[in-house]
């Protein structure tokens, strides 16, 4: 080989000029299209505070404020659709913000050729995940996009709702030695959405955890746990919730792999795909950050809850370096647990 | 889980650090062969349990790192046509090529799509009879024969839509190459536990006897690679250098007979460049001359527009084991998965990403901010 050997590597990507599928994964560079557009141009404070609702005041009260859109393929998986996902996923980042939900509206962009009768299910699926969550759907839009326009339909719903009295969660509460508890077992919703899209059977069928987080966090209140932040680990999943609120917080934290809940069936299938159930999506799964001496507490209020009932402690909060997540292997080392650069993508063997 | 958390326990993983232990009297140095192996290795800390005396150095194991630029750039040109679904395994969207990558094409409005299983681009090609099916046949032995197996029902069923764009290479040769540059720096291999599955055990004989090096077929949890690593000093520490199959729940000695059969059937063995390394005699899988009409890079006739290439990337030597990631000057830096210089960057089985992902902390480079 001596004599052939040759070290060749292409030229560098460069940015991107166009907006590639990554940008909405969720990892760096969703951060990044956040900072360099929208952030950097819209620049209002409540914006700049990157929770999962603004909090603005309002006539001496405290509003959460929210918007989401989903465009989920396909629209029906186990455990929910794009419907009930819509529901949830709005009143989630409500509840994120300490807040109780009170109202969304509900705009729909509908593909000319969509069945009468999917939309229909779809709407009453939101109308009964609305009224199981206490909300009200107040305010709507439609428009139709010719075909081909649209993957079928998507929907944007906004939300509001009123921040409880005394209650402050904020990345920047968050405090070295504070602890990392999760309110259940991770990358359900993720893997029961590939399962349908990509026809993939597995022994034990995975069900989506898509549930409205707001009577659990309404619980944790009401027992009075001080807690100091909380984040639905949606899309990027666990890993990049984390992520995301130690670099807004300034923080670094520690991470305990074995600590952290994954459903075995969850796990094979992650196995088996080659991805990371940490950073595989949930949709009724938060982590929230509390002070050591509320950790009891906390997990006993989060497990008499059927929504919390797998909640676990799964690591601590430290000084830093800042922006860094570390995660303890099973096996006793030490890695990182980073953003992804891009989307998981299924390994090659 | 089971089968899978068997093979991760903490306790049993401690023993065999203390087994180790007490093993070694020398420096050695292991190369392990497969891109996986590396990531477990460094996902969890495998290389934190080893005795210091023990280095791991990664190889050419990554099939997507070492596809070379041209081929990237015919899959690109071939992507990019009107009419054409181009199917791939993930691994493959973010390697760039001439200044783009897959992903790129896509967003620029070329059909290009995930597949699992060459089965399922076959499936595709059968759905859509109007529509050109390429599937990007990248991999070592293991995913070899279900390529195979594509072009063989692609023959039997009459598909004339469907075609392979063929980039395999062969294992033994990479390594042989490595054994014979002059510096050679690894003591024993540790060699890829699944392409042992399909090809066996027998083309590594002569390898070991040559250069009197032991190879240790193994698996890809932290105790069989702990146990590989174990099997491998043992027989560097007692002078005997020969093949033994630590993977031995998965692999005979004689492999998948039948999977090779229909590797014979369809592929013939070519002369392959490889990306960072350069080109290697019979170390390629190409399809032979009764399966033309299913060769995309025939069908299509696209050309190289011949890779350009970045003279700062050292993953040429990283490939080789001759450089650990976080030693180039540009981990971190100027390379990182969002502006990778190489393959083994954005590769999720090259080395530089696993550094890059779950150990660059340890790195002089600070973490970049996103």
């Amino acid at each position: 080989m001596s004599a052939d050997l040759a070290l060749s590597c292409p030229m560098p990507l460069g940015r991107h000029t166009t907006v590639q599928l990554a940008h909405g994964g969720g990892g760096r560079l969703m951060r990044q299209l956040l900072e360099d557009i929208f952030l950097e141009d819209f620049r209002a404070p409540a914006l700049a505070e990157r929770h999962d609702s603004a909090v603005v005041p309002l006539g001496g009260q405290r509003l959460a404020f929210t918007t989401d859109s989903y465009v989920v393929m396909p629209r029906f998986f186990p455990g929910g659709n794009i419907g009930t996902l819509a529901v949830h996923g709005t009143v989630n980042d409500l509840a994120m913000a300490g807040a109780k939900p009170l109202y969304l509206s509900a705009g729909f962009i509908l593909e000319e050729g969509l069945a009468l009768d999917e939309l229909r299910r779809v709407v009453a699926s939101m109308r009964e995940a609305a009224r199981e969550c206490g909300v009200e759907i107040v305010t709507g839009d439609t428009k139709v996009v010719d075909r081909g326009k649209a993957d079928g339909l998507f929907i944007n719903t906004s939300g509001v709702g009123r921040v409880l009295e005394g209650v402050s969660v904020h990345p920047r509460r968050v405090t070295p030695g504070d602890a990392v508890l999760v309110s259940g077992d991770v990358g359900r919703h993720g893997i029961a959405v590939l399962s349908v899209r990509e026809g993939l059977a597995f022994d034990t069928p995975v069900v989506s955890d898509c549930a409205s987080l707001a009577p659990l966090v309404e619980a944790l209140f009401e027992a009075g746990v001080e807690v100091h932040c909380l984040r639905d680990t949606t899309r990027g999943g666990l890993a990049t919730a984390l992520n995301e609120i130690a670099l807004d917080a300034g923080v670094g934290l520690v991470v305990d792999e074995p600590a952290v809940p994954v459903d075995a069936s969850v796990a094979g299938a992650c196995e088996l795909l080659g991805l990371d159930p940490l950073y595989v999506a949930c949709e009724g799964r938060m982590v929230a950050f509390v002070p050591e001496p509320q950790v009891e507490r906390a997990l006993e209020v989060l497990v008499r809850h059927p929504l919390g009932a797998g909640a676990a402690r799964i690591g601590r909060v430290t000084e830093g370096p800042a922006g860094m997540v570390s995660l303890r292997t099973r096996l006793g080392g030490q890695r990182l647990l980073d953003l992804l650069s891009g989307e998981q993508l299924p390994r090659i063997c | 889980m089971r089968y899978v958390e068997e093979y991760r326990g903490a306790d049993e993983a401690r023993r065999y650090a203390r087994a180790l232990q007490s093993l070694v009297t020398r420096p050695w140095t292991l190369m392990e062969v497969c891109g996986g192996q590396t990531h477990a290795i460094v996902r969890f800390g495998i290389d934190q349990l080893l005795p210091p005396q023990i280095t791991l150095l990664h190889g050419p194991g990554c099939p997507v790192c070492v596809t070379p630029v041209e081929m990237l750039d015919k899959a690109l040109a071939i992507a990019s046509r009107p009419g054409v679904v181009f199917c791939s395994f993930g691994d493959m969207l973010r390697v760039p090529g001439s200044g783009r990558d897959l992903l790129s094409v896509k967003a620029a409005g070329g059909d290009v799509r995930i597949v699992y299983s060459p089965m399922d681009a076959l499936a595709l090609a059968e759905r859509l009879p109007e529509r050109e099916v390429v599937f990007f046949a990248v991999g070592f032995e293991t995913t070899a024969p279900a390529c195979a197996m594509a072009v063989h029902e692609a023959r039997r069923r009459g598909l004339r839509n469907f075609s392979l764009l063929v980039a395999h290479v062969l294992v033994p040769p990479a390594m042989e190459a490595l054994l014979a540059a002059p510096g050679r720096r690894m003591d024993g291999f540790l060699a890829a536990g699944h392409v042992c599955t399909i090809m066996g055990m027998e083309a590594y004989e002569p390898l070991a006897r040559a250069y009197r090096v032991p190879i240790v077929v193994t698996g890809f949890e932290p105790l069989d690679l702990l146990q590989g690593i174990h099997m491998c000093v043992a027989q560097l520490e007692s002078g005997r250098a020969t093949v033994e199959n630590q993977y031995a729940r998965a692999v005979r000695v004689v492999g998948n007979e039948s999977a090779q059969a229909m590797l014979r059937e369809v592929f013939e063995v070519v002369p392959r460049t490889w990306r960072g390394i350069g080109p290697i005699a019979a170390s390629g899988l190409g399809l032979r001359a009764a399966f033309a009409d299913w060769d995309a890079a025939r069908k299509f006739d696209v050309v190289s527009v011949g890779g350009r290439e970045d003279a700062g990337c050292q993953s040429g030597l990283v490939l080789q084991g001759r450089l650990k990631p976080p030693e180039c000057p540009a981990f971190g830096t100027r390379c990182t998965p969002d502006t990778p210089l190489g393959a083994t960057m954005v590769s999720s089985e090259g080395a530089c990403a696993a550094y890059y992902r779950y150990r660059r902390f340890q790195s002089p480079c600070p973490p970049t901010s996103p």
